[in-house]
């Protein structure tokens, strides 16, 4: 045993080796393919890779003298790169996994694969997961962050007809600098906090006094009326937002009972007002039934005794409602709330379905009157190619959001559980 | 001396049965007034979309909630004149996809989070935990340059694999949340048996564990019929349409020509899906549930 220690030296050379010389044979292969991968195609395509995150590209585009066209192509080569990182830190984990290995002494027992296999399962059963998340979700998210500080953007610094070039904090500077950048910024951000907080409040309290109504002793088929109430909760959402979309449109069946009343026709939807007011009516039809069945639970648990003393010294149904009810809900709510109000803030199908972000704002870069962040965000990337100052917005909502949801998560069950701090 | 609805009714339930007072009556009257008038706001856009499926013209201006001449003629239309049936396989295909593919990623690494305790555990709950904090649809660009890359673009495996890799980092969390819930002592048994790790997963927590399993796939099934952003970036060509992209077109084109043919598509889209909740409702409520917070 000590003996074949002496060739463990080898393996920070060639790796596998040590495990080859000390019999086991399908790890030891599998190391050594590692290597030769990775200097055979491995080098070349991070050496590129590497080179290409840094200058983002020299060759501007031409054609060569056989009528080719020749170029670099920025964000390939800023894709090349960060694929590269992630893979060089994953064959650097491999070979100090090599190298400690070799240095272990051999397994006395002779062990079956079955054996070997499950002794490593949870690796085996975590890779997918881990693979899918790190390319997924990991690569895109930085390379989101690393756009930011480019031109990336449509029309004079778009691949592969121009190239790209690192601009560091200069996007920043413009979105808070420049007037129309700044004012839009400033217009889409406001209103989508004000949106986030309505949506949130307005079908908070109706799901309230739904759940109060019909859970009230007075009411005869509680059943029924539960049911009818939780319909818009079961039916599609981007179906009830693109009826709703044709329900207030200018020649609608809406409009057709306004004007039965003998009143104009309103521009629901092409006012920049009333289209604020139609959406959070909207999203109140859509957003109250999960709060009252929220409810339902949470007041059939309010101490019976908290009314009955209050009821003693006199207290008004609105009193009782307003110092007893309201508060109750309300704490144990609260964290539903947040994550509400953080859902209400990044909620671009109800703007893009509904409204589109419009009415159009002349005084806006590429955004509406509706428009919320991150519809702005859809815009610039998807019909205006000014990916740039989309990366700029996606880290700000980044931020904003991050402590939101971090903080409710830190109360979930699941979480608290795991006593991770 | 009035109370709430509540113990007003209850209380006086109890003194007189006979009797109400003119007070009560009202009331009564106040709180059925306001349900039937909320119902009405409820029903209104459903009735009013099934009533103008049946219209027999195709225009917004001219149909009308309880049609003169019904008509399945719509219906028809869909399957004739338009994509519709493609829209729905493809939808059918991305939806069945992303449930197997979604269902084994998360419950593979819940299970290994939930039993395994090695090295990097604490870190790698903690990275998968600050993940699921970006909402990761705002990385557009780097999808499509990424899938372009691949050459995966305008494909469903490519849209797939974005919708299964999102998902990982919250579900991952939820199910091993439940899994830890699940005694440990099953798992020692079996183990003394001669079960394997993976026959462990299989056999002992797979079983106990169907509630929250149904829940996330239900609702990775139900994600791609809804979506409609990541779809309008991956796929680009009509013969890879999904219904959340042909519905959407038929709303928001230029010319709501083809108003009604949308109805009877939007119909066609909601009432399985409908069902489907109503089925499951059992095990959505335990889903929300579980993965509801805790005050």
């Amino acid at each position: 045993m000590e003996d074949k220690k002496k060739f463990a030296w080898l393996s920070y050379i060639i790796m596998g080796s040590a495990q080859i010389m000390k019999g086991e044979y399908i790890k030891g292969i599998f190391l050594l393919l590692v290597e030769i991968l990775t200097i055979v195609f491995g080098i070349p395509y991070f050496a590129h890779g590497l080179w290409g995150i840094w200058t983002l590209g020299v060759t501007k585009y031409h054609f060569n003298e056989q009528g080719i066209a020749v170029y670099d192509h920025s964000i390939f080569l800023m894709l090349q790169g960060l694929t590269s990182i992630f893979l060089i830190l994953i064959i650097i984990g491999i070979y100090i996994y090599n190298v400690k290995d070799a240095y272990r002494p051999k397994q006395a027992k002779k062990t079956t694969l079955r054996d070997k296999i499950d002794r490593n399962f949870h690796w085996i059963f975590m890779t997918p997961g881990i693979l899918a998340m790190l390319f997924l979700i990991v690569l895109p998210i930085i390379f989101t962050v690393l756009v930011a500080f480019t031109d990336y953007s449509g029309p004079y610094h778009l691949p592969p007809r121009n190239l790209v070039r690192w601009v560091g904090l200069q996007n920043f500077k413009e979105i808070f600098g420049l007037k129309i950048w700044n004012q839009t910024l400033s217009g889409v951000f406001v209103w989508t906090v004000t949106w986030a907080i309505l949506a949130t409040i307005t079908s908070f309290f109706v799901g309230l006094m739904w759940a109060l109504i019909v859970n009230s002793s007075g009411v005869k088929i509680k059943k029924l009326w539960r049911t009818i109430f939780i319909i818009p909760y079961a039916v599609p959402g981007l179906i009830s937002l693109l009826i709703m979309r044709l329900l207030f449109s200018g020649p609608g069946p809406i409009n057709d009972f306004v004007e039965h009343l003998g009143l104009q026709r309103i521009g629901w939807l092409t006012d920049p007002h009333m289209a604020k007011v139609t959406l959070v009516l909207i999203n109140m039809w859509l957003g109250a039934p999960y709060f009252m069945a929220l409810m339902t639970s949470i007041l059939t648990n309010i101490p019976k005794d908290l009314y009955e003393s209050s009821d003693i010294d006199g207290a008004t149904a609105f009193q009782k409602l307003r110092h007893i009810t309201v508060p109750m809900v309300l704490l144990s709510t609260m964290p539903l709330l947040i994550s509400s109000f953080a859902y209400n803030f990044n909620n671009f199908m109800i703007i893009y379905a509904v409204t589109s972000g419009g009415p159009v704002n002349p005084n806006y870069r590429y955004a509406g009157h509706t428009d919320l962040l991150i519809s702005w965000i859809y815009k610039m990337t998807l019909n205006q190619q000014q990916y740039h100052m989309a990366s700029v917005v996606t880290i700000m909502i980044f931020l904003m959001i991050a402590p939101i949801v971090a903080y409710t998560f830190t109360r979930s069950k699941s979480f608290r559980e795991e006593d991770l701090i | 001396m009035m109370s709430t609805p509540t113990s007003t009714s209850q209380l006086k339930l109890v003194k007189n049965k006979k009797k109400l007072t003119v007070k009560d009556i009202i009331l009564r009257i106040l709180v059925y007034a306001f349900l039937i008038t909320n119902t009405v706001f409820i029903l209104f856009p459903v009735l009013w979309i099934i009533g103008s499926s049946l219209n027999p013209g195709d225009s917004l201006y001219s149909s009308t909630m309880i049609p003169k001449n019904p008509t399945f003629i719509h219906y028809k239309e869909l399957f004739t004149k338009t994509d519709y049936p493609i829209w729905y396989k493809n939808t059918l295909k991305i939806a069945f996809m992303n449930m197997i593919l979604s269902t084994i990623l998360t419950t593979f690494n819940a299970y290994v989070f939930s039993r395994f305790r090695f090295k990097g555990r604490k870190a790698g709950l903690v990275t998968i935990l600050v993940l699921q904090v970006f909402p990761s649809f705002l990385t557009l660009t780097a999808i499509y340059t990424l899938l372009m890359q691949l050459n995966l673009l305008n494909t469903h495996i490519g849209l797939v694999l974005f919708y299964a890799g999102a998902q990982i980092p919250g579900n991952t969390w939820l199910i091993k949340g439940y899994f830890d819930q699940i005694p440990k002592s099953l798992d020692e048994a079996a183990r003394v048996d001669g079960a394997t790790n993976f026959t462990t997963f299989t056999k002992i927590i797979m079983p106990l564990a169907v509630p929250i399993i149904v829940f996330l796939a239900l609702t990775s099934f139900i994600g791609p019929w809804m979506d409609f952003i990541l779809q309008s970036v991956v796929l680009r060509t009509a013969d890879k349409k999904t219904l959340a992209m042909g519905l959407m077109e038929m709303v928001t084109g230029q010319t709501n020509t083809k108003f009604t043919l949308f109805a009877a598509g939007a119909i066609l889209v909601a009432v399985p899906i409908t069902i489907l909740y109503a089925f499951l409702q059992k095990y959505i409520v335990e889903g929300l549930s579980s993965g509801a917070v805790k005050s």
